[in-house]
């Protein structure tokens, strides 16, 4: 069996795959939390339970409804997006402009009662939820089989991130919201209606993380604290690639998972320690992240 | 003063949090005419300009645009009514390049310039349509600002010290861009220090004081008054 620096070759590719699925979703998570901080100011603690009810809002589709993974994808973001359109409406917008430790411990506080409430409904173990039948089964690459489900995963979290930074970079919308980032209050002076933009910022946010929990509960079960589990590290990311930074999220989500992988070849002693001993680093050399602009 | 002002401020009082800065501002605008408001740093004049656009938000009194209110309406309605506003930082954008920063106010009314005729005017922002919109010098930034607000058909521009800072050449670049905009009927509300900038397009002036209207003229005056404003301007 052939080996690199020592490994088995099967092996380390299994853990590059492990790693680019783990970061397709520190990737998409962190995309929308860095939209909505850049634009809110609000640190979006409810996003790992936004993640969570994108995967169980497949699921009750599926058991209540019959309505499958492939509608699920399209339903479940749009379902999650309008529940955080009223949160934005009602409760965040009240929010702007003071502290933004207020919108942090709101956002907890409605993270901890969506888990809770999940819980209490469904139990703590995880929910299976099958991929479709048209991604079951395996490819052979020729040096390692790929899960055909888990390919679909990074394909499409690299299709949603592009689609997503072309949004932003690209269109009209996209030049609102980045220049309301800077200034929002030249952007509503100029006649844009930036209340509705941040409602609307909120919802696509939410949405995004939906998706990717749409994505996740084949892999990863639905249970109610997949998203907790999860969250930790996309706040580390986020704060390695830069607050804010569109660009930076994408690219250090698909990085740090493909290092974590890493580490689990090649130290995993350190595997669940080491996104945080890089976040230390960065933190230490360059405070405003790989992508941030210093301020 | 025959015919009904355009922008037409009586009595207009505002606060920055509990420090009231203006006390009973009274001030007309009739349609094609360009308005001055001359007086120290702090006396204000950029406060009046923000709370005509809505930006200063504590405010009292009458802000009428065509006869209708203004105060009443939230910051991104009153653009639409017709105002288009040039800070005095300019305000580009550093996240959009060049163009983005001249597309990005909403159209509020047709008659609007087109981007042809804008970049005919500003051929130095056509050249540097793909740029970083900070990367563009102070002179350009202050164009790409007036250029953003001509595109938008706003009725009335409120523009604040578009020469602060500025080398002499540009100035009286930006000065052959206003006199242009007057021939075009433009309608303006210009915040300036340098009153011999002023004296080339203005048609009236009004003279402020700790955030009070001391004095008002018409442009062929201000020869007359020069010694009189160099006393309050003390310049």
């Amino acid at each position: 069996m052939s080996t690199i620096f020592g490994v088995p070759a099967p092996a380390l590719y299994g853990q590059i795959l492990i790693g680019l699925i783990n970061g397709s979703f520190y990737a998409m998570l962190s995309l929308g939390l860095a939209v909505i901080f850049g634009l809110l100011r609000i640190i979006n603690f409810a996003h790992g339970a936004q993640y969570m009810l994108g995967a169980f809002a497949a699921y009750l589709l599926l058991s209540y409804a019959g309505i499958g993974y492939w509608l699920a994808l399209v339903l479940a973001p749009l379902i999650v997006g309008a529940v955080a359109v009223v949160i934005e409406r009602t409760m965040l917008s009240r929010l702007y402009g003071i502290d933004p430790l207020y919108g942090l411990l709101l956002t907890f506080g409605l993270a901890l009662i969506l888990e809770g409430a999940f819980r209490y409904w469904f139990g703590a173990a995880g929910q299976p939820y099958a991929a479709p039948a048209q991604l079951t089964g395996a490819l052979n690459l020729g040096f390692m089989f790929m899960p055909i489900y888990r390919g679909w995963v990074v394909v499409a979290s690299l299709v949603i991130c592009l689609g997503t930074w072309l949004l932003i970079e690209k269109t009209r919308l996209g030049a609102y919201l980045r220049a309301a980032t800077e200034n929002a209050t030249l952007v509503q002076a100029f006649g844009v209606n930036v209340p509705l933009l941040l409602t609307l910022t909120y919802g696509l946010g939410a949405a995004l993380a939906a998706l990717a929990g749409v994505l996740a509960a084949p892999i990863y079960q639905v249970s109610p604290l997949m998203g907790s589990n999860l969250i930790i590290i996309v706040f580390a990311v986020v704060v390695v690639g830069g607050m804010g930074s569109i660009l930076g999220a994408i690219v250090t989500g698909y990085v740090l998972g493909v290092l974590e992988g890493l580490t689990k070849v090649f130290y995993p002693e350190a595997s669940s320690i080491v996104i945080f001993v890089i976040m230390a680093i960065v933190l230490l050399v360059r405070p405003a992240g790989l992508f941030g602009r210093e301020e | 003063m025959s015919s009904a002002p355009l922008l037409e401020v009586r009595g207009l009082n505002a606060w920055y949090g509990e420090s009231h800065v203006l006390h009973g501002v009274d001030l007309d605008i009739r349609e094609g005419e360009t308005v001055t408001l001359l007086g120290r740093n702090g006396a204000g004049k950029t406060t009046t300009l923000r709370a005509i656009m809505g930006i200063l938000r504590r405010r009292e009194g009458v802000i009428r645009l065509r006869g209708r209110d203004l105060l009443g309406l939230p910051l991104h309605k009153v653009a639409k009514a017709g105002l288009g506003y040039v800070p005095e930082e300019r305000g580009i954008f550093a996240s959009l390049n060049v163009s983005e920063n001249l597309m990005l106010p909403p159209t509020v009314a047709e008659g609007g310039m087109s981007v042809e005729e804008i970049y005919t005017l500003f051929p130095n922002l056509h050249e540097r349509r793909s740029s970083q919109g900070t990367k563009l010098s102070g002179g350009e930034q202050q164009m790409l600002a007036i250029a953003r607000v001509l595109r938008t058909g706003a009725k009335i521009i409120l523009l604040d010290e578009p020469t602060e800072g500025l080398a002499p050449v540009i100035v009286q670049r930006i000065g052959d861009v206003l006199v242009e905009l007057k021939k075009r009927g433009m309608t303006i509300l210009l915040v300036e220090q340098n009153f011999r900038f002023a004296r080339k397009v203005a048609d009236r002036f009004y003279l402020m004081e700790d955030g009070r209207m001391v004095n008002a003229f018409p442009g062929h005056e201000l020869d007359a008054r020069m010694d009189e404003l160099h006393e309050v301007l003390g310049v």
